[in-house]
């Protein structure tokens, strides 16, 4: 079967790229955060890890992804890419890729990232993992994280074969009830689509920012390339809530429907003595309590602040699979039996109208006894 | 014109899902559903059934039981039904189900007039890869999370949601789309309707009627075809337990607060 249907892999050796999207001119944090990751695995590979910059007059911001592990970035400059467009931006990456030849390409899991991701494997026929949460190359480290986050028993952990050099690529599937290990052993570059505010940013690097090589590759697009058309585009007039960039972020759930402004309120209120931020749960979104950008769980935002606090929210697996990697997890519900208390470090069963105030209380005082 | 919605029926990972000892899902336990976002896109067919008195065909890809969800579909006021199914299209993944799908979307037709729409994704795999391949596939253009969509002769305005905002695309038919939950409110199944689904056309469309398709063929399709593989499947273990605090007055609080402040957290 491995040589079934193979693309001739071997030539495959321009290094990890990472599609590095900007909108408006500026970066993406997730750009960076995948630049961080995709420099771990270019040093597992021993190859060199590459930016793909696209969008117009956007030179100026390549560098800065040096600094965060890029040994060069290719820029590909038109006004045809101001803004994006599957059918521009798709070609512009799949012509460069075929000359360039990357073994892999990471792509934030943003909705432009998931709607360019598939466009681009179908065309150059090679596979897609959707929304990983996790990535290796070397099969030791691949085992270590098995041995931490999965269930799997050590005998069957141990008896993976060690040389594998394919970029595993992990990630959840019916809402992370399980997780899946995805490979793409015929095809290069093997693509991932990675979740935001999973991978962490490494410490920004001036001198290796300055060292980082811009390359221009040869590209062409002329209007006749785009089928679609951008008439405008409308950034949401609210300022969006930064849950990913929190240290500490207070969600609410169902349980503050008996007074819905009240329990948001007293989110508000601790979450500004933590220094934090206000999240929600499915249900808060789904009511309409919230807006949708503080969605925390699976089909809404990843969280891992140091501090992640529930009120009354009874832990479906969809919400965990978004915050159960928070550092500190402190949960208030009424019902003991909550799953939310499973893995919670902190669990306190209780009206979160009656506690919520007092805990305010004991942080504030505590914070002034420092 | 015709609109061709693709549809998939998926298990309910919304209630409790049961997973067998070797980690996989233990499918047999659980509820058969059509996929949510899929139905958002049957209902901005219909609603664009309403306006211009097109055609609505939906195509599924999987085993003969799926009959059941078309027929449910059809009873919503959809007009044709294909499934397409067959065990040489077992295990494929996105990119191979993609050209399954795309070979099925040809052999019904895809005219100048005619849209293809797919729900965002799936609630079993949440890849939300197969509706830009197909698009790919068919050599079609293709706006992804659709929140809203005009038709003014062959032109489509679509707000297509950011997480940021939304942009504005104009795109010319055919094209394909994929919607979003915020897209419009499914109809239910109508009396009548439920009468009807019955006697509207239902195909099946296996190897043997796709086997001509250029797109199909043994080393693009099934598993042996897709271009990834499964290298472990597993399940996450549970946090380990943590401290439930005792009561849930001053007293409780000022513990948490103080152990915070030991750990220096704040």
């Amino acid at each position: 079967m491995s040589n079934y249907n193979s693309a001739a892999i071997e030539e495959f050796n321009g290094g990890i790229w990472v599609f590095c999207e900007q909108r408006q001119g500026k970066m993406m944090p997730t750009s960076f955060e995948l630049i961080s990751e995709g420099r771990k695995l270019a040093d597992e590979l021993g190859s060199k890890l590459y930016g793909l910059l696209l969008g117009s007059n956007v030179e100026g911001i390549a560098k800065e992804l040096g600094g965060y592990g890029a040994d060069g970035v290719y820029v590909c400059d038109s006004p045809l890419l101001e803004n994006y467009t599957t059918d521009g931006y798709t070609k512009v990456i799949c012509d460069v890729i075929r000359e360039y030849k990357p073994e892999a390409m990471l792509i934030g899991a943003t909705n432009i990232g998931r709607d360019l991701g598939p466009r681009c494997a179908a065309r150059l026929h090679t596979g897609l993992c959707a929304d990983c949460t996790h990535l290796d190359i070397d099969v030791p480290k691949y085992k270590d994280f098995l041995r931490s986050a999965s269930t799997l028993a050590p005998a069957m952990i141990d008896s993976i074969k060690e040389d594998d050099r394919n970029l595993k690529m992990t990630r959840p599937a019916f809402g992370g009830h399980l997780m899946a290990t995805i490979i793409c052993p015929r095809f290069r570059p093997a693509m991932a689509t990675v979740r935001p505010g999973v991978m962490k940013k490494a410490a920004f690097d001036q001198a290796k920012a300055d060292a980082c090589q811009i390359i221009k590759p040869n590209f062409s697009l002329t209007e006749a390339d785009l089928d679609t058309q951008v008439v405008e585009v409308v950034k949401a007039a609210k300022k969006m809530v930064d849950l990913i960039g929190a240290d500490v972020v207070v969600s609410v759930g169902r349980g503050i429907s008996k007074d819905v402004e009240g329990g948001i309120k007293l989110a508000e209120e601790l979450a500004e003595v933590l220094g934090g931020v206000v999240g929600g749960s499915r249900a808060t979104i789904d009511s309409g309590w919230l807006s949708a950008d503080h969605q925390v769980g699976q089909t809404g935002k990843t969280v891992h602040p140091k501090i992640y606090v529930a009120l009354g929210i009874s832990g479906a697996i969809q919400h965990k699979a978004g915050m159960q990697d928070s550092e500190c997890i402190i949960a208030v519900n009424k019902n003991e039996s909550a799953p939310i208390f499973e893995i919670a470090d902190y669990g306190i069963c209780g009206d979160l109208f009656k506690v919520t105030p007092l805990l305010i209380e004991a942080i504030k005082a505590a914070k002034a006894a420092k | 014109m015709k609109i061709i919605v693709c549809v998939k029926q998926v298990p309910d990972t919304s209630g409790k899902v049961a997973v067998n000892p070797d980690g996989t899902l233990n499918r047999a336990s659980m509820a058969a559903i059509t996929n949510p976002d899929d139905l958002n896109a049957v209902e901005a067919a219909l609603v664009l059934k309403e306006q211009t008195g097109a055609e609505v065909i939906v195509v599924s890809m999987g085993p003969p039981p799926a009959e059941g969800m078309l027929r449910e579909v059809m009873a919503r006021g959809v007009d044709r039904a294909v499934l397409v199914s067959g065990r040489e299209f077992g295990g494929s993944d996105t990119y191979a189900t993609s050209q399954i799908l795309a070979a099925a979307i040809n052999k019904i037709g895809v005219g100048p007039e005619d849209i293809v729409m797919c729900g965002r994704q799936a609630i079993d795999g949440d890849t939300a890869q197969v509706g830009p391949q197909i698009a790919e596939k068919l050599g079609l253009p293709q706006v992804s999370y659709a929140a809203e969509i005009k038709k003014d002769g062959d032109t489509l305005t679509i707000k297509r949601m950011l997480e940021d905002g939304y942009m504005t695309i104009k795109v010319k038919t055919p094209c394909l789309i994929t919607c979003i939950k915020e897209l419009n409110n499914p109809r239910y199944m109508s009396v009548n309707g439920i009468f009807e689904c019955y006697a509207k056309p239902y195909e099946i469309f296996d190897y043997n009627t796709l086997k001509d398709d250029p797109l199909i063929d043994p080393s693009t399709i099934g598993l042996k075809g897709s271009p990834t593989n499964i290298f472990k499947s597993f399940t996450p273990p549970q946090k380990g337990v943590g401290m439930m605090l005792e009561g849930a007055d001053k007293a409780t609080c000022d513990k948490l607060a103080g152990i915070l402040a030991a750990k220096h957290m704040i």
